[in-house]
C-alpha cells in the first residue's frame, strides 16, 4: 500500500504546540541546558521529524513533552508545551498519566526492553485500553485482537497470547506500537523506532507507521539520525543541533535545497547506496558538550562559513525571506539575520 | 578472482561451514542444530576491501570471526598468502595473528574499562615482543598520531572519549601489530554519520598508506558502496549473489540483493519507495527452509526453489559476478 | 582537533567516591578503625593482664578496678575482651582473605573454561551452598582439630563458596565481551586475558563482597569458640567468653554480655562499612 500524498501546509491547525522549552540537567551541582529555546508546532495528520545525532537533544525534547524525564536532576526550566488547551510543562504526574498512553503515545527503540518480557502481549495491549477507557477485560481481548491485525500482525488471536520473546524483533515492534495506538490517540512520538531493525524489517514497520497515521488521522513526531528514512515519510524536518533547531522545513525543500550548512554537511557526509560515493565528506570536530557551550553559534566550530559574529553573538531561528516554513539559524545563509 | 588455484596473495575463502548446536542434554530443549554459516566462500585481492553484507541471523558476523579462527569453523579453507590458515596451531598461530585483525562493532565494549589506553595499545606489542620499551612507547604515540588523536589521550581511561574516539583507539590497536589483513565487523554502526564518515575516511587513509586488505561486514548498503571495491551479499549463511559493489547494486540479479537494495532508504523523497507492510520474517537459522533459503520471501519463487538449494553461478558477460539463483533476475 | 573533557584529578575522584560512601560508612570505617587500633594496642591499652588470675577477685560485677567485671577465674573482662579483639580480627581477615583469593581464582577459570569443568565445579559450590555454613565450619574444625590455624582454614572453607559464584556471573559476561575478543585476537594467552582482562574488573564487587563477609566470618569464629572448637583457651576469645558467660548467666550477667555487644560493634562497623562501599561502587555512578 503506498503512502498517501502529504498533508498540505495550508491545514494549519496544530495538536503540539511548544514554545521556547528549554529542558536543564544538574551536573556537578549546576544546571544546564540540553534543549534550548525550543519551539515547534506539530500539525494535524502530519509526521514531523526531528532529525539529530547524539547530543543534539531529540530524544530529550519527546521525553520533555511527555514528562518522562527522570525525576531527579532534570527539569523543564522553562517554555510551554501546549496540548489540547493545557500546559504539559505544568501538569502534575495524576494529570500527565491520564495523557500519556491515551492522548499522547511513544514507542520506544528496543521494543525487548520496552515491553514487560513476564507479560503476555495481549494483556500489554489490553493494560492500556482498561487503564483509559475502562473497558471490560473481555473487551479489551477482543480490541487487542484488532490492534494486532491493524499491525500487520499474522494469527493475531493465537499471538495474543504469546509472550515478547517469542515474537522476533520487528514483530515485537509492531506490538509496541499496537500497544501506543490503543486508545487512539491524537499524537504518537516514535524514538529511534526503527534503528534497532534489519532494513527490510525497517521498510516493513515504517509503512505500518505510514497506515496507521492515515487510517487514524494521528500525528507522528518521528525522531532518528537516520536521514535516509525520514526522507520516506516525513513531511516536514527539523533539524537539531546541540539543544536547538537549525533548520526546518518542508521534507522536498530540505532534500532539495538545505540551507544551514549543518544539513548541507550531514547530507554530504551520508553515504548513499544508489550512487557513487567518493566525495563523502566527513565534518571536522565534535559536538560541544553541553557544559562548555559556546557563547555564539553552537557549530561555528565546524563551519566553514563561519564570520566573526558567529563566535560572538548567538543567531536565531528565524524564516527565510519570503518562506516562512522554512525557518533556520544562521547569520551567514539567512538574508533575514544580516 | 573466482578460481580455485587462487593466485598466493590476497585472502581466498573456501567452503566455509560453522553450525552450532544446542540444546540436548537430560533436561536440555530439543537438540538444534544452528546452520551460521552453511556454505561461505570468499576471494579478497591483496589491498582491497571486500564487503560482506547482510541482515541478522545472516552468519556474517560469524564468517568474520571465523576467518579469523576466534571462532573454529568446522569445515572450508583460508588460505592468505599462500598459508594455510587452518593448518596453523599454538605458536604459528600466534604469529599468524599479527597478521590478521579485527576492528569491532561496539566502541564501547571493544576498550577494557581500566586499563589506559597506552596500556591497551603497548600490551600487543610487548606480548610479541615486538621491541625495546622504548621502540614500544614510541610506536604506541606514532599509532595515536597515525589515527589523530592527541598523544595525551595516552594516559585517559577509555570512559573519557566519545564512540568515535573509542574507534579511533580500537583500529589503533588493530594496526599495532602491523597487520595486512583487515576484518572489520561494522566499525561505524554505532555511530553517528558525521562520525562515520571521519572513520570511513581513516580507514580509506590506512588502506590506502599501509595496503591492506578488508574484510568489511555491514548490513548498511550506502556504506558498503562507499568503500568496497567488490562485495558479497550473505542470506542464511550462504552467499547468494557476489560482484563488483556498484554493478550488483545497480544492477542485482539475486532477488534478495534487490529487495535489500530497494530497503535501504535513500536521501531523497522524490524516491520514496512503496513501503509494503506485510510481516516477512527472516527465517531462522536452526530450522531454515528447503531448498533455497529465500523462497517464502521471493515473489519469483517456483518448484525447483523449494527443493533444490541453488549453488554459485558466474553470470554471463560480466567478470566477477556470481550468483546463486535458479532464475536469476 | 579532538577536545577531550578536564580529566578529574586524583583527589577529586576520591572525594566524590567517599561522599557517596555516605555517612553510615564513615562511622562504620571510624568504628572499624578504633578497634583496629585497641587490638593492635592492647598489651598497652588493657588495664590487666588478661591471664592473670584471682581467687579474690572471681565474678566481681563492673567497678572501677575491673570497669566490665570479671570472670570465674578473677580475669579482668575488659583486658580480655581487647586481647579477644586480636583473635576475631585476625581470624575474621585471614579467612576471608583466603577464602575471597581462592573463591575467585576458582570462579574465574571455571567460568572461562566453561563446558563440564565448569559445571562440576558448581555443582560442587552448590553442595557446599546447601551446608549451613556453621555446620561445615564445625564438621571442618572438627576434623582438623582446634587451634587458631585450623580455625582460619575452617572458617575460609565455609567461606569460599560464595565467592566461587560472586566471582563466575561477571567472568560469564566478560569474556564475551569484546575488548576479552580483541585480545584473543590479538593472540593473548588464556592466563593473561583472565588475569589482566577479567579479573579487574571483577575486583570492586569482590572486596565489597569481602567486607560484608567478613562480618560473617567473626560471627562464626565467636560461634565456633562458643561451642568450644575455637581458639582453645586460657585464650581470650570472645566466643569462648560468651559461652562461660552462658553459664553463669544468672549470677554475672556481664559475663555474656559485654562479649556479645563486641561482637555486635564489629559486625555492625563491617556491615556499614560494607553497605556504603557497595553504594559506592554502584554501576549507576560509574561512568562510560
Amino acid at each position: 500500500m503506498n503512502r498517501t500524498v502529504s498533508s498540505s501546509a495550508c491545514a494549519a491547525e496544530s495538536v503540539l504546540d511548544i514554545r521556547g522549552m528549554r529542558t536543564e540537567f544538574l551536573i556537578d551541582g549546576q544546571w544546564h541546558a540540553a534543549v534550548r529555546d525550543l519551539s515547534l508546532t506539530v500539525r494535524r495528520n502530519e509526521t514531523l521529524a526531528i532529525v539529530g545525532e547524539s547530543g543534539s537533544g531529540k530524544s530529550m525534547t519527546a521525553l520533555s513533552v511527555l514528562g518522562l524525564l527522570p525525576a531527579k536532576g532534570a527539569r523543564i526550566g522553562a517554555g510551554q508545551v501546549m496540548f489540547e488547551g493545557q500546559d504539559l510543562a505544568r501538569l502534575s504526574e495524576r494529570q500527565m498519566r491520564r495523557i500519556r498512553g491515551n492522548r499522547i503515545a511513544m514507542v520506544f527503540q528496543e521494543p525487548m526492553t520496552s515491553l514487560n518480557p513476564t507479560m503476555r502481549v495481549g494483556e500489554q495491549i489490553g493494560e492500556s485500553l482498561r487503564a483509559h477507557k475502562g473497558v471490560s477485560r473481555a473487551e479489551a481481548r477482543r480490541q487487542a485482537v484488532q490492534l494486532l491485525l491493524q499491525v500487520g500482525i499474522p494469527s493475531a488471536q493465537t499471538r495474543l497470547d504469546d509472550y515478547p520473546h517469542q515474537f522476533s524483533g520487528g514483530m515485537r515492534q509492531r506490538v509496541m506500537i499496537a500497544m501506543a495506538i490503543a486508545c487512539q490517540p491524537t499524537l504518537l512520538l516514535a524514538d529511534e523506532p526503527t534503528t534497532a531493525l534489519d532494513v527490510t524489517i525497517q521498510a516493513q514497520v515504517l509503512a505500518v507507521l505510514n497506515e496507521l497515521k492515515a487510517s487514524q488521522g494521528m500525528s507522528m513526531v518521528f525522531i532518528t539520525h537516520n536521514l535516509g528514512a525520514v526522507a520516506l515519510i516525513a513531511d516536514r524536518v527539523a533539524v537539531m543541533y546541540a539543544g536547538e533547531i537549525v533548520e526546518l522545513a518542508p521534507v522536498a525543500d530540505l532534500y532539495a535545497r538545505p540551507v544551514h550548512p549543518y544539513t548541507e554537511a550531514l547530507l554530504a557526509a551520508m553515504p548513499r547506496v544508489d550512487r557513487v560515493n567518493e566525495d563523502l565528506r566527513p565534518i571536522p570536530g565534535g559536538v560541544p558538550s553541553i557544559r562548555a557551550l559556546p557563547a555564539g553559534c553552537a557549530y561555528a566550530d565546524r563551519c566553514p562559513l563561519k564570520i566573526d559574529r558567529c563566535e560572538t553573538e548567538a543567531p536565531r531561528l528565524a524564516p527565510l525571506p519570503g518562506d516562512v516554513e522554512h525557518p533556520v539559524r544562521c547569520f551567514v545563509r539567512n538574508p533575514e539575520m544580516t | 578472482m573466482n578460481n580455485r588455484d587462487s593466485s598466493p596473495s590476497g585472502i581466498v575463502v573456501e567452503h566455509l561451514r560453522k553450525h552450532y548446536v544446542t540444546g540436548g542434554g537430560l533436561f536440555g530443549r530439543a537438540r538444534q542444530t544452528v546452520r551460521a554459516i552453511a556454505d561461505v566462500s570468499l576471494a579478497i585481492p591483496k589491498g582491497q576491501a571486500v564487503g560482506l553484507v547482510g541482515e541478522s541471523g545472516c552468519g556474517k558476523s560469524t564468517v568474520a570471526r571465523a576467518v579469523l579462527r576466534l571462532v573454529e569453523p568446522d569445515a572450508g579453507r583460508i588460505v592468505h598468502d599462500g598459508i594455510d590458515v587452518r593448518a596453523l596451531s599454538g605458536k604459528a598461530l600466534r604469529l599468524y595473528r599479527r597478521r590478521a585483525q579485527l576492528v569491532f562493532q561496539d566502541p564501547y565494549a571493544s576498550l577494557n574499562p581500566k586499563r589506559t589506553v597506552r596500556q591497551t595499545l603497548e600490551e600487543p606489542l610487548r606480548v610479541h615482543r615486538m621491541g625495546t620499551p622504548a621502540e614500544i612507547a614510541r610506536s604506541v604515540e606514532a599509532a595515536m598520531a597515525e589515527v589523530g588523536l592527541p598523544a595525551e589521550s595516552l594516559s585517559r581511561y577509555a570512559y573519557e572519549f566519545s564512540g568515535g574516539q573509542r574507534q579511533r583507539i580500537g583500529i589503533a590497536r588493530a594496526l599495532i601489530l602491523q597487520p595486512d589483513f583487515i576484518v572489520a565487523d561494522e566499525p561505524v554502526s554505532a555511530l553517528d554519520v558525521s562520525v562515520q564518515a571521519q572513520i570511513l575516511q581513516l580507514l580509506k587513509k590506512l588502506q590506502q598508506d599501509r595496503g591492506l586488505s578488508f574484510l568489511f561486514v555491514s548490513h548498511d548498503l550506502g556504506v558498503v558502496r562507499h568503500f568496497c571495491y567488490l562485495t558479497s551479499v550473505m542470506y542464511l549463511g550462504r552467499i547468494v549473489e557476489s560482484g563488483p559493489t556498484a554493478q550488483i547494486l545497480d544492477d542485482p540479479r539475486h532477488p534478495y540483493t534487490r529487495l535489500l537494495r530497494d530497503s535501504s532508504p535513500v536521501p531523497d523523497p522524490g524516491h520514496r519507495i512503496a513501503l509494503v507492510s506485510a510481516a516477512q520474517e527472516l527465517p531462522s537459522a536452526a530450522n531454515p527452509p528447503p531448498g533455497c533459503a529465500f523462497h517464502p520471501r521471493c515473489p519469483h519463487a517456483r518448484d525447483r526453489c523449494r527443493a533444490e538449494t541453488p549453488a554459485p553461478q558466474p553470470v554471463a558477460g560480466q567478470a566477477r559476478r556470481t550468483v546463486a539463483c535458479h532464475f536469476p533476475l | 582537533m579532538h577536545t577531550l573533557q578536564a580529566v578529574p584529578t586524583a583527589q577529586a575522584r576520591f572525594m566524590r567516591f567517599m561522599s557517596r560512601a555516605g555517612l553510615a560508612g564513615w562511622v562504620g570505617l571510624g568504628l572499624l578503625l578504633c578497634i583496629t587500633l585497641v587490638a593492635i594496642f592492647a598489651p598497652w591499652i588493657a588495664p590487666h593482664d588478661p591471664l592473670e588470675q584471682s581467687i579474690v577477685n572471681r565474678l566481681l560485677p563492673p567497678s572501677p578496678e575491673f570497669l566490665l567485671g570479671t570472670d570465674s577465674y578473677g580475669r579482668d573482662v575488659l583486658s580480655r575482651i581487647i586481647h579477644g579483639a586480636r583473635v576475631s580480627l585476625v581470624v575474621g581477615f585471614l579467612s576471608i582473605l583466603i577464602a575471597m583469593t581462592a573463591g575467585t581464582v576458582v570462579g574465574v577459570v571455571s567460568g572461562y573454561v566453561g563446558g563440564r569443568c565448569d559445571q562440576l565445579v558448581m555443582a560442587i559450590v552448590d553442595v557446599m551452598l546447601s551446608f549451613p555454613s556453621l555446620l561445615l565450619g564445625l564438621m571442618v574444625a572438627a576434623v582438623l582439630g582446634a587451634s587458631l590455624e585450623n580455625l582460619i582454614i575452617a572458617i575460609a572453607i565455609t567461606e569460599v563458596a560464595p565467592f566461587v559464584r560472586l566471582a563466575r556471573a561477571p567472568t560469564l559476561a566478560l569474556k564475551e565481551k569484546e575488548f576479552v575478543e580483541a585480545g584473543r585476537a590479538l593472540g593473548f594467552s588464556h592466563a593473561r586475558l583472565m588475569s589482566v582482562h577479567i579479573l579487574p574488573n571483577l575486583v570492586a564487587d569482590i572486596l565489597v563482597m569481602g567486607s560484608l563477609w567478613m562480618a560473617t566470618a567473626i560471627r562464626t569464629e565467636a560461634s565456633l569458640s562458643f561451642i568450644g572448637l575455637g581458639v582453645r583457651p586460657p585464650t581470650a576469645t570472645w566466643g569462648g567468653m560468651i559461652r562461660e558467660g552462658f553459664e553463669n548467666i544468672l549470677d554475672a550477667w556481664w559475663l555474656a554480655v559485654f562479649p556479645s555487644l563486641a561482637v555486635l560493634l564489629v559486625v555492625l562497623a563491617l556491615n556499614l562499612l560494607g553497605d556504603a562501599l557497595r553504594d559506592a561502587v554502584d554501576p549507576k555512578y560509574r561512568k562510560g
